[in-house]
């Protein structure tokens, strides 16, 4: 008879298919939370959406009012002999359904903005992406060269690293008034906001990466004639590669949390503005759906760097690059042509 | 120990050799809280052409401080290291170096880890690929060029790095217990490679080990350290007959020279008489 495999393991991963299982069920159970919450009237349902006002003088059809400023209302009305309320229990309008948010994410890209010269949904989308590239983009221009040189060169570390670590424990939204005061009221002191928030991290990191590379890799470059500048770009960068690949993953993620912070500097924009707005309104459905789509646009960005570092540092796995191999062979025709 | 006179005169003929590798007076301090702390005290050795000089002593030494010495990559206090009659202080490709990790380049496949120190020294790429080859041929891992690093065997990775090693063409390949981390059988396949490249090939070699076996069968002098300092106690000619082969780590010669060793390396602290003896000094203790 074979053994029934456990589920609760250690040490050793799962089988695939019950990974690919697990993954599913991580994003199907607050789905799931979200829906009994939002379609099982018993579970919580504070309010009441009232259907017909009858005689009420205060209410009307649509309002949501608390169940117990509704029980009064229809007992005051029956003393009086009025017609009394009809209605049914819901959630908060700060609560929508799955469903109700799940049709204001496709209406959200289709309704034309209120006021005209507004950008549409995807328009603050593209804003947002926007701004993120830009600053992130700047910071890891000066960022990453910064990280490495201080990861190798003690020299760069104690010149550049006892500032960085002081200036990173600024806030970087402090520098908001000031990014105003310098740059003006449009994108610009967004993308510094961004690149103040990540730059400082990202020098830190970059350089605690480079600094735990395997130093006998340095050495066995040393006894074959290799002089700093060579040991740097042909042992230090690439076995560090890797790492430092995983590092931009997570500060990439870091640049995003700076978004929101960055799109209320100056003229509001972006998906900050759009969120802002239809809260404004009471829209509640797309604040969920502009938030969703945040969490789109970071997964995705983030599986897709995934998937792009697993086949550029394939040989972490000893395996040749599908990606690399690519480009090698157009090369090699390229020469031959 | 009389050496056979095929033995005296291989002597005496590698000791006509020109010197390639000369230490004068080398020594090492390392700075501690009780003040600096001597490793390596007055070490003064000749290696010949096409010799292989093993240096072995008591653990701790300092025999690997002084390999990374030879190879620059550890500075010398004091001291004077002539390569062909001219002084080095920097590391660099005439003096290859094989470690006990294995250091080969992870994201390099096999040849283009043999080709890393040939491109560096402005070899062309073309040039470079064949020399790899060849070199990869030599230490028999032709069919195994476009594997990496982590697709190999702990021996063949090290085979690789040897390759790696010789293909700048050293003039001395400085040999940190190369084969410390392999296992007992795959340890003596890599000696006999060793021996079999070396007859193929003009290389001097200084090799750091701790296992006896491997020093009487690969060596042609042995350079034993004593410990705290390390000084050198004495410089022993092998008598053991060449070439060799692993069928004689079992004649006279092979485990006289290796009891010799280890009576040099570990020599015997106290001559206890009879268990009183014992008695008394842990009374004493």
């Amino acid at each position: 008879m074979k053994k029934r495999e456990k589920w609760l393991v250690f040490g050793k991963p799962l089988s695939q298919r019950r990974e690919r299982a697990l993954t599913i069920w991580s994003f199907l159970l607050p789905l799931l939370l979200w829906g009994a919450i939002s379609y099982c009237p018993f579970i919580w349902h504070p309010e009441m959406e009232i259907s017909d006002a009858g005689d009420s003088f205060y209410f009307s059809k649509g309002d949501r009012i608390e169940k117990a400023v509704f029980k009064q209302e229809n007992a005051a009305l029956l003393e009086q002999g009025d017609s009394r309320m009809a209605g049914q229990a819901v959630n908060p309008v700060y609560l929508p359904a799955p469903h109700e948010v799940a049709v204001a994410f496709v209406k959200a890209f289709k309704t034309p903005p209120r006021r005209d010269g507004d950008p549409w949904f995807h328009q603050s989308i593209l804003h947002s992406v926007r701004i993120v590239f830009w600053g992130f983009l700047l910071s890891s221009l000066f960022g990453v060269p910064l990280g490495i040189l201080c990861g190798f060169f003690p020299f760069f570390s104690k010149l550049f690293e006892p500032f960085t670590e002081f200036f990173r424990y600024f806030p970087a939204p402090v520098f908001g008034a000031l990014a105003v005061a310098v740059l003006g009221i449009n994108d610009a002191p967004k993308v510094a906001i961004i690149f103040i928030g990540t730059f400082f991290q990202q020098v830190l990191v970059m350089a605690n990466t480079t600094r735990l590379i395997d130093f006998s890799l340095v050495e066995a470059a040393q006894t074959m004639g290799c002089r700093p500048a060579a040991i740097l770009f042909r042992v230090v960068i690439p076995a560090s590669l890797p790492k430092l690949y995983q590092d931009m993953r997570i500060l990439l993620g870091w640049a995003w949390t700076y978004l929101i912070v960055a799109e209320v500097v100056g003229t509001s924009s972006g998906i900050s503005w759009f969120i802002n707005q239809q809260a404004k309104y009471r829209i509640f459905d797309n604040v969920y759906a502009a938030i969703l789509v945040l969490g789109f646009i970071g997964l995705g960005t983030d599986m897709l760097l995934a998937a792009i570092g697993k086949t550029l540092f394939a040989w972490e796995r000893g395996e040749h690059s599908s990606l690399l191999r690519l480009f090698s062979r157009k090369a090699k025709a390229e020469v031959r042509a | 120990m009389n050496p056979s006179p095929e033995m005296a005169q291989h002597f005496a003929e590698l000791k006509k050799r020109p010197v390639i590798f000369e230490v004068n007076n080398l020594g090492k301090e390392f700075p501690s809280d009780t003040g600096p702390r001597r490793v390596l005290e007055d070490i003064s050795f000749k290696v010949y052409q096409r010799e292989f000089l093993s240096i072995i002593g008591p653990s701790g030494c300092g025999k690997s401080t002084l390999i990374r010495m030879l190879a620059c990559l550890e500075e010398c206090t004091e001291g004077l290291m002539l390569l062909n009659k001219y002084p080095v202080y920097e590391p660099g490709s005439d003096r290859g170096m094989v470690f006990q990790k294995y250091t080969l380049f992870p994201w390099l496949t096999v040849k283009q880890n043999v080709m890393f120190g040939l491109l560096q020294g402005g070899m062309a790429k073309f040039d470079a690929e064949r020399e790899a080859r060849q070199w990869l041929d030599i230490v028999g891992l032709e069919d195994y060029c476009d594997l990496f690093p982590a697709q190999l065997s702990g021996g063949m990775q090290q085979r690789v790095a040897i390759a790696r090693a010789l293909a700048n063409k050293p003039q001395v390949l400085l040999m940190d217990e190369p084969f410390g981390a392999l296992d007992a059988q795959t340890r003596a396949k890599m000696q006999a490679y060793l021996l079999k490249i070396k007859e193929k090939i003009d290389i001097t070699i200084i090799f750091i080990t701790h296992d006896l076996d491997e020093v009487v069968y690969l060596s042609d002098r042995v350079l034993v350290l004593k410990a705290n300092p390390g000084e050198v106690q004495e410089i022993i000619e092998v008598p053991v007959p060449k070439p060799r082969v692993p069928e004689q780590f079992l004649t006279p010669d092979f485990l006289a020279t290796k009891k010799h060793l280890e009576e040099l390396i570990h020599p015997p602290v106290l001559d206890v008489k009879d268990e009183f003896d014992v008695m008394k000094m842990v009374a004493i203790a």
